[in-house]
């Protein structure tokens, strides 16, 4: 089990994509799968870093990333603002290229790249992200 | 990451090599945007060496779009996308907002 806390700035996203991947090569999934991985992990890494932290410098991220029978489980910890998914609209990947919005694209992916993602928000211990795949 | 900008009599061709992420997307958003403030609207951008862009680089991509395609002036197109980037891309619905080319001489000629 790979358990690490890192500096919740941008420049770290690269560790934080080598760490995911490395489990995930070891466990045994597809070079496909440890792309989208590394991609659901960035994106989580990012919207943490940009919303649940803004504004706030020396800020940490805690995640772990585990195998648990044939699942990879990938967690984030934070103490930033707390995250309501059900608030961020679903994008609308049909619209026209002047009216595609950006926001909530992270969140996006991460569902479609994940079998199952969700959000814990406690006043004591911060917000919890959990993001769970199966291996194929 | 690292970005290289060829200037061609009917566009510039972008190289992007490397990865494409929130820290870096900066960069790529300011080789884009300098290349729209000189009056270029017609972009090729070669991801032949690109190992891994996110939403971040996405956003970078469809906000140059926006403004290339402003008054029809020029489009931004995109050459050998790698499979997982495009896949990427595909999930987010962006495929359809951009021409892609399978080399950059095709996309340097067709504009």
């Amino acid at each position: 089990m790979a358990h690490s806390t890192f500096p919740a700035r941008f420049e770290f996203l690269d560790e934080i994509r080598s760490l995911v991947a490395q489990v995930a090569r070891e466990s045994g999934f597809s070079e496909k799968d440890i792309y989208s991985l590394q991609l659901a992990a960035d994106e989580a890494a990012s919207n943490i870093i940009e919303h649940a932290y803004a504004g706030v410098s020396d800020a940490l991220l805690e995640i772990t990333c585990d195998m648990r029978g044939s699942e990879l489980v990938i967690t984030m910890r934070d103490t930033g603002k707390p995250f309501d998914p059900s608030k961020v609209k679903q994008p609308n990947l049909k619209a026209d290229l002047s009216e595609r919005q950006i926001g909530g694209l992270g969140l996006y992916l991460m569902r479609k790249l994940m079998d199952d993602v969700h959000y814990e928000s406690n006043a004591r211990s911060g917000n919890l992200l959990t993001m769970i795949k199966r291996r194929g | 990451m690292e970005i290289t900008t060829q200037e061609f009599k009917h566009c510039d061709l972008i190289k992007v090599k490397g990865r494409v992420d929130s820290a870096t997307a900066p960069d790529f958003s300011k080789a884009l945007e300098k290349a729209n403030n000189d009056g270029k609207f017609k972009i090729v951008v070669d991801m032949s060496e690109l190992e891994y862009m996110s939403s971040a680089g996405f956003r970078a991509l469809l906000a140059t779009q926006r403004n290339c395609k402003r008054y029809n002036r020029g489009e931004l197109v995109l050459v050998s996308v790698p499979a997982r980037i495009h896949e990427a891309l595909e999930l987010a619905g962006f495929t359809e907002l951009f021409k892609t080319f399978d080399d950059a001489i095709e996309a340097v000629g067709s504009f």
